[in-house]
């Protein structure tokens, strides 16, 4: 017995989304609760109906938001473990729940606040543990330095350049052009982005995802139920989350083998997926792929089999991953890098609405969607929604 | 190698991150890893049954669980095996040390594995992948030593 088709997506919400530090003076528990309310109202249910939920990165305060929302009853509260790598994955912890008979009708909701300024001394910043101090102590302070080291190995490895990392930021930043809801709203050349400040090389600017402030929930319910609600249901057709025991801890521990160093950690998740779901990378329409940082979408790409292992570069310059003409439009709301880095849940929203044919850029009878959690340790992703 | 790749700030010399940035946590089992540090000597740990290593030092080994441990003399020399140029500072403070080069090294006699530190005093035009690597130490105002690496000429 699987997960499979069991549950859908009936409803989505979020608020608007913001540069950090831009939400204030609204508290982060209350952006969650304009989340949670959205998507319930937007499935046709009542707070009232919602006994579970489902987190990720590290979760929320159930106690607090049953507080605050007037729910009468939680019968399931479950937070994936890691940090955004969970994102795809805690729809499939939701869709366990509902199948397991635990719950029937569990939200997963994620927000994002931070401070207008990041500035802090070191030591308060970075506080280290004994495994945590074998990689700080060189400096590794944020995840696109660490990142960068596998984008440089693969750049040595599979003569991937940085062109080609311009071609994700430029492809995901025309997508974000057509989206209100997107915060960046400048076109990108090559030349912006050859012109951008290198931040940690090859990692420059624009190959970084934005920061943020916003939430975005969504609600599960079972299969049977959901024909019944207000939306078309956006069916959980796969959910797994995991990863390969020699990928780890990955970024704070860079001994993978050398197969595995140049990856996103997605290979047994992917497998997994596509066999839950019983399809493949060709039978995907659109991808909303994790896009915390460019380089890690073209390994990705790699991973989730749409080219091969080294051919990622490639593949994104030859247009492959274009709302317009590509054979697998990738982050069609601007993704991460140009919409809003809310997690990864704002690519679980944009999945909902290719689905129900309501995005900004549809993709033409969108069937099947692949929604990947980020590149990260254990645990990493993935969920495919089917109409 | 791959011919395209080209440095950022190429003719800078690569500094040490700045001391402050972290204080060295330890525990039993990583403390004989830092303890030698301090003696200005890069120790591998080996597991005292099947000899496999692992970096950092954890309670058991993976591959047989034996919490055995041999702290093998490295020769402190290795091999680039990926890098990073940090060319912006994420916060004011750290500006004077830019740019400095975080990077992986596989230990020579380290039974494959890699250790995170940093190339130091190098053009970073120079600094490659596959480029080898000596250790060099640093030692802290707070009692702490780390590693650090230097290019080898030729
Ligand atoms: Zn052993």
């Amino acid at each position: 017995m699987t997960i499979k088709d069991k549950t859908a997506i009936v409803g989505i919400g979020a608020t608007p989304y913001t540069k950090r530090g831009q939400s204030a003076p609204q508290t982060m528990e209350e952006l969650i609760a304009k989340a949670v309310l959205k998507a319930v109202d937007d499935a046709g249910l009542k707070i009232t109906d919602v006994d579970g939920f489902a987190y990720f990165a590290g979760g929320h305060d159930t106690s607090l938001l049953t507080e605050i929302l007037g729910i009468p009853e939680i019968r399931f509260t479950a937070t994936l473990t890691g940090a955004g790598g969970g994102s795809a994955g805690a729809l499939g912890l939701a869709a366990s729940a509902i199948v397991g008979g635990l719950a029937k009708t569990v939200v997963v909701v994620c927000g994002v606040q931070q401070a207008v300024l990041r500035y802090g001394t070191y030591s308060s910043s970075h506080p280290a543990d004994p495994y945590s101090s074998f990689y700080l102590y060189s400096g590794l302070v944020s995840p696109g330095q660490a990142f960068a080291l596998l984008a440089r190995r693969h750049m040595h490895l599979y003569g991937t350049t940085r062109e080609q990392f311009a071609e994700v930021a430029m492809s995901t930043r025309l997508n974000a052009l057509s989206n209100p809801a997107a915060l960046m709203k400048k076109p990108m050349s090559k030349e912006d982005y050859f012109n951008a400040p290198m931040i940690s090389d090859p990692h420059c600017l624009f190959d970084f995802c934005l920061e943020t402030d916003g939430a975005v929930a969504a609600v599960v319910t079972s299969s049977e139920r959901a024909k019944d609600l207000k939306q078309k249901p956006a069916y959980i057709l796969a959910s797994t989350h995991g990863g390969d025991g020699n990928w780890g801890r990955s970024l704070y521990w860079f001994n993978m083998p050398d197969d595995l160093f140049t990856s996103s950690g997605h290979n047994t998740v992917a497998k997994q997926l596509y066999e839950m779901a019983g399809v493949g990378p060709k039978d995907i329409d659109v991808a909303q792929i994790y896009d915390h940082f460019t380089s890690q979408v073209i390994m990705q790409l790699e991973d989730y089999g749409f080219c091969k292992r080294g051919e990622g570069g490639p593949f994104v310059a030859s247009g492959a991953i274009r709302h317009k003409g590509g054979s697998i439009p990738v982050n069609t709301d601007g993704g991460q890098l140009s919409c809003a880095y809310i997690w990864g849940m704002s690519h679980v929203k944009e999945a909902v609405e290719q689905i129900r044919g309501t995005a900004v850029n549809q993709v033409k009878d969108a069937e099947l969607c692949l929604v990947t959690g980020g590149p990260s340790n254990i645990p990493m992703s993935g969920l495919i929604l089917r109409r | 190698m791959n011919a395209q790749v080209i440095n950022s700030m190429p003719d800078a010399i690569s500094k040490a991150p700045p001391e402050e940035m972290v204080h060295i946590a330890t525990d039993q089992w990583t403390q004989p890893f830092w303890d030698a540090a301090k003696q200005h000597k890069l120790v591998g740990a080996k597991c005292g049954n099947c000899g496999k290593f692992r970096l950092p030092p954890s309670p058991m080994c993976p591959k047989c669980h034996s919490q055995k441990i041999d702290w093998v003399h490295l020769s402190g020399e290795g091999t680039i095996y990926t890098y990073t140029i940090i060319t912006r500072a994420m916060s004011p403070a750290v500006e004077p040390y830019i740019p400095y080069v975080p990077a992986v090294i596989t230990l020579e006699g380290g039974g494959g594995t890699r250790l995170v530190s940093n190339i130091v005093g190098a053009r970073v035009g120079d600094i490659a992948i596959g480029g080898k690597v000596r250790v060099i130490w640093e030692d802290h105002k707070d009692g702490m030593t780390v590693p650090h690496f230097e290019l080898v000429p030729g």
